[in-house]
């Protein structure tokens, strides 16, 4: 566990904080509600065997450049016009939270601004330990919506997919549903890895415990960012796994994302 | 009269023709959602059937079902036509451009070797006697243009710096008004064409009223004939319609009269559902039709606009690939009084693309304003996720400048409807013009010194200090000669080939536009940035000719909404549009401009050499307004910024942009997707851009309609390129390659 974060090597920049970031998207349409500029930042403790953006795993040293809030702002800024009612900015990573100092003055100004806010997280780094919770909690103050995967129920498992257990990834859960941030629950399918009906269905109990969930999405496993493994020089370990089938993701949809009444 | 206009208000538009007073003062907003639509008929579906196994047939002929040979096209020259014998009281809407369904006219006034051959490339042999008359006794448009050519011009077209000039057809891009004829009747319209004759030269007999006098003559005959081929099937239109069947009826046969007589590139319906929703409604509150028959009317009408054809010649078609006609039709759209246009009749015509499957025609057009409904634009968004088939134009930058009447003349060019007719006049190559600056003037080709001999680039690098005056006298050239080379191009139109049907419909103290065009922009912004801000090294060949160009250093590409390539965009087009005004315009025409560039892309591509910013000899050139292949670093919403930067005072025959955007890059189900299509809409057009085709497939889905075109499901696939839709498998090979070449907006 990192609870020894103390939240990313982000330095103060002429008295503003900055973000090591790995790229942006101007058009982000399915990260958060509405239309969404996308901040990924680098750096990932999690070794995801399915993860599609393995480049963004590094963490930033020093020859990396920074990127200052009101620079990151303005640049999303130019997309407003996009954004509609419910738009806005979206960090994603690399593991945002590894660098929550900046994304806590990051949204905070953004709040200042009137831009809609929402955090893309696999929680890995959550512990209810300080200096982390503190921060949490603060950012939490600023977050308009939580976009959190939970890549397995079982921790077992989900040790084994990612090299991390979840103990503290469902705390993470049960805290944002404490704080009463809206969140949105993810799960990547992966056959045979991720799409046993049991485990799909510990995870629909697990959520269902949780007070705060506005929705739940069923994100079909895909190979389009193997090539990036190789780049890297990686070696992938799901080769051979299939793509899920269309009525593969609309069972689990049935057994993730359906109101009991609909059920 | 009393009757056909009965419960109809207003009065100006009963003392004079005036379309637009009559549409405001009668048409009803609709702010519901679409469940109100319903299904395809029987009939409907029937005739569609029969139509989708006579395209079926068309395409295993090679692209043409049938053609006269013998007897010249004109409004009574073929006699009744219908989609099948058999099934001919099932059709609401009756008239086809020759006797039978698909079956391509003879049209030889734009030309008569290009009429020739059309008819011998698909294997019809063309007659002997109309040989002789057009070549021997009837002069055609063609013939006069090339009379008066000057060898400059002669050199200029030659070697592709001019291209896609309306030489030897019809020019097109002239909307009549339709609706005049289902509104006030045949005899009242000859009536006022026989009053404005009646006064025209009492004071002073020059020139141009001895033109106009015999030009409005000619559209008094052709109002005539109008009724006759009406009467061919059986009505009388010389009175005003009565109800909703005859008012879509008689609209339709003004526009099918321009498509007897004409066979310009561009042949557009214009803005008619607003004012055709007028009489549905009518009828549905008289309780005299249903909405089955409602939609049946307007799916009958799409279903006949679907089958305009005309028959082309392979350069043609290697231009303007998969046979369009740019029947644009537009929707929706806001009044001057700020009340949104949007009827139920828009949503019809948007439902013809669920009930009988996608289409490229008619080029259905959403006149777009962020205020319009909610309820609609999610609606239209959704049937672009669904089928590709529309595009969007932005009716807060255009109303300003064409009021609330207006229609899209050809792909994206507005005009106002029954008050203007355009001088269109395909494009200048400015990307050819660019390597012009640099060579004195001498083609990379054909090492023809085309250009002026001004002096050229000697050094080994291109730097901006040398670059930009030579480019600026290239461009003051190829200005001049492309405007006087237009001017005498509509000189002998007007004199050989006049739309006497299409302007009887348009008042006679017309207002004229001269639209010329802007090819290969991207790539001449973006070489002139490599110029500005890389090290551009000259490569020359052995006889010292700068062939190609080795680029050092990165430079601002024009996409990724940086301002520093973005303003070189901005100082192109308003640079261009300064040296074209510059200029004498036939007629007194007002010039405009456009950054458009249909399919024709690829052939310019072929054309031109190497450029600076990389793009290789040969290669298509990015369509339209569109960034370069692979310039766009920074997402979809980055290029459109680029894009909306461009002021469309500046280019008032438009600015056309192409985007493909994959579903998964939409959202996870088509409801997010048309929700976020609105939110992008909402923002380019908040923005001040002024078009937008918007394809939503992956690449996937073209390379395995390229391959397996013979699947069932490919036969109507419909995807949007600059300024017009088409079917996917009846592009080349060549122009499908360079489709699924143009980065598709994913991500993972």
């Amino acid at each position: 566990m990192s609870g020894s974060n103390n939240g990313g090597t982000a330095a103060p920049h002429d008295g503003e904080a900055v973000l090591y970031v790995h790229s942006t998207e101007s058009f982000g349409s399915v990260d958060g509600p509405g239309v969404r500029f996308v901040i990924f930042l680098r750096g990932c403790h999690m070794r995801c065997r399915y993860c599609h953006n393995p480049d963004t795993w590094r963490m930033a040293s020093d020859s990396d450049k920074a990127t200052t809030v009101s620079q990151l702002l303005d640049m999303a800024e130019r997309y407003r016009a996009y954004w509609g009612s419910d738009g806005g900015i979206t960090v994603s990573g690399g593991e945002a939270l590894l660098q929550i100092d900046a994304v806590i003055s990051l949204f905070e100004e953004a709040h200042r601004r009137g831009i809609n806010t929402c955090l893309d997280t696999a929680g890995q780094p959550f512990t209810r330990r300080e200096p982390f919770y503190g921060k949490f909690l603060r950012l939490m103050q600023s977050t308009d919506t939580v976009l959190l995967d939970i890549k397995h129920i079982d921790s077992a498992r989900h040790r084994d997919l990612t090299g991390h257990g979840n103990e503290n990834i469902l705390d993470c859960a049960r805290c944002l549903s404490d704080v009463g941030v809206p969140v949105w629950i993810r799960h990547v399918l992966v056959p045979g890895i991720t799409d046993d009906e049991e485990s799909l269905r510990r995870l629909r109990a697990f959520i269902d415990t949780l007070t705060n969930v506005e929705r739940v999405e069923v994100l079909p496993y895909h190979t389009l960012g193997v090539y990036k493994w190789r780049e890297l020089g990686l070696r992938y370990s799901l080769d051979g796994v299939p793509t899920p089938t269309k009525e593969e993701v609309r069972k689990a949809e049935n057994i993730l994302c359906k109101r009991p009444s609909e059920k | 009269m009393s009757n056909a206009w009965r419960n109809f208000r207003g009065t100006q538009w009963k003392e004079e023709i005036n379309l637009r007073d009559f549409i405001q003062n009668n048409y009803t907003q609709y702010d519901g959602d679409e469940s109100f639509l319903v299904g395809p008929t029987d009939a409907t579906n029937t005739l569609w059937g029969e139509l989708q196994k006579l395209q079926k047939e068309e395409r295993a002929k090679g692209g043409v079902l049938d053609m006269e040979t013998e007897v010249v096209s004109g409004l009574t020259a073929y006699g009744p036509g219908y989609i099948n014998e058999k099934t001919k009281d099932l059709e609401r809407v009756v008239g086809l451009q020759t006797d039978k369904p698909l079956k391509r006219a003879f049209m030889p006034y734009g030309g008569i070797k290009m009429a020739e051959q059309a008819c011998t490339t698909y294997g019809y042999e063309p007659s002997a006697k109309l040989h002789d008359i057009f070549h021997n006794y009837v002069k055609t448009h063609n013939d006069g243009v090339f009379d008066a050519y000057t060898p400059e011009m002669k050199l200029v077209r030659h070697n592709h710096i001019l291209t896609g000039l309306p030489d030897t057809y019809g020019r097109g891009r002239i909307v009549g008004d339709y609706r005049r004829v289902a509104l006030y009747g045949i005899d009242r319209l000859i009536e006022e064409k026989k009053n404005d004759l009646a006064t025209m030269g009492e004071r002073e007999m020059v020139d141009e009223v001895v033109r106009l006098r015999e030009e409005v003559a000619m559209q008094i005959k052709a109002l005539k004939g109008l009724k006759e081929m009406a009467a061919q099937y059986g009505f009388d239109i010389s009175q005003p319609a009565t109800n909703a069947r005859e008012a879509v009826q008689w609209l339709y046969f003004g526009y099918l009269g321009a498509v007897k007589t004409q066979n310009g590139a561009a042949m557009s319906v214009g803005r008619v559902s607003t004012f055709l929703d007028i009489y549905i409604t009518r009828d549905l509150n008289e309780g005299t039709i249903t909405e089955d028959d409602a939609q049946e009317l307007i799916d009958h009408l799409v279903m006949k606009f679907r089958m305009v054809k005309f028959a082309r010649i392979p350069s043609y078609n290697e231009l303007f690939s998969g046979d369009p006609v740019w029947a644009t039709l537009e929707v929706a759209g806001m009044g001057q009084d700020g009340r949104h246009m949007v009827t139920k009749n828009d949503f019809r015509f948007l439902h013809t693309l669920e009930n009988m499957g996608p289409s490229p025609e008619p080029n259905l057009t959403v006149l777009y304003s962020s205020r319009l409904p909610e309820t609609f634009k999610r609606y239209a968004a959704y049937i672009s996720v669904k089928t590709s088939s529309i595009q969007y134009e932005n009716d807060d930058v255009m109303r300003p400048v064409w009021g609330d009447d207006y229609s899209i003349c050809c792909c994206v060019s507005a005009t106002q409807t029954g008050k203007e007719m355009q001088f269109f006049g395909a494009r200048a190559n400015l990307a050819k013009c660019l390597t012009y600056a640099i060579s004195g003037g001498v083609d990379s080709k054909t090492r023809q010194q085309v250009g002026p001999a001004y002096r050229p680039i000697e050094g080994d690098v291109v730097t901006y200090e040398e670059f930009m005056p030579r480019f600026m006298d290239m461009m003051e050239w190829l200005a001049a000669v492309y405007v006087k080379t237009l001017n005498l191009i509509h000189y002998m139109h007007d004199k050989y080939f006049y739309e006497a049907e299409e302007m009887a419909l348009i008042d006679t103290d017309v207002r004229r536009t001269f639209a010329t065009g802007i090819a290969g922009f991207s790539h001449v912004v973006d070489s002139i940035s490599a110029i500005k801000y890389a090290k551009v090294n000259i490569v020359r060949d052995e006889t010292g000719f700068p062939l190609e160009f080795k680029t050092e250093g990165d430079f601002p590409r024009y996409g990724n909404d940086d301002d520093r390539a973005d303003d070189i965009a901005v100082w192109l087009l308003k640079t261009f549009i300064g040296m074209v005004k510059k200029h004498h315009t036939y007629r007194n025409s007002e010039p405009t401009t456009s950054i458009l560039t249909i399919t024709s892309n690829v052939v310019y591509g072929k054309y031109t050499s190497n450029m600076p910013d990389g793009r290789k000899a040969g290669a298509p050139l990015a369509p339209g307004a569109n960034p370069s292949y692979g310039a766009e670093k920074n997402g979809l919403l980055a290029s459109l910024n680029s894009l909306a930067k461009l002021p469309y005072k500046y280019a008032l025959d438009g600015i056309s942009n192409t985007q493909t955007i994959s579903p998964s890059a939409l959202g996870h189900d088509d409801e997010q997707r048309a929700k976020t299509l609105v939110s992008v809409m909402d923002g380019y057009f908040d923005k001040g851009a002024h078009h937008l085709n918007v394809n939503v497939f992956g690449v996937d889905k073209l390379k395995d309609a390229m391959e397996h075109p013979e699947k069932p499901e490919y036969a109507n696939f419909t995807i949007r390129v600059s300024g017009y839709a088409v079917k996917f498998i009846d592009l080349t090979r060549e122009q499908q390659l360079d489709v699924i070449a143009r980065q598709a907006h994913e991500r993972l």
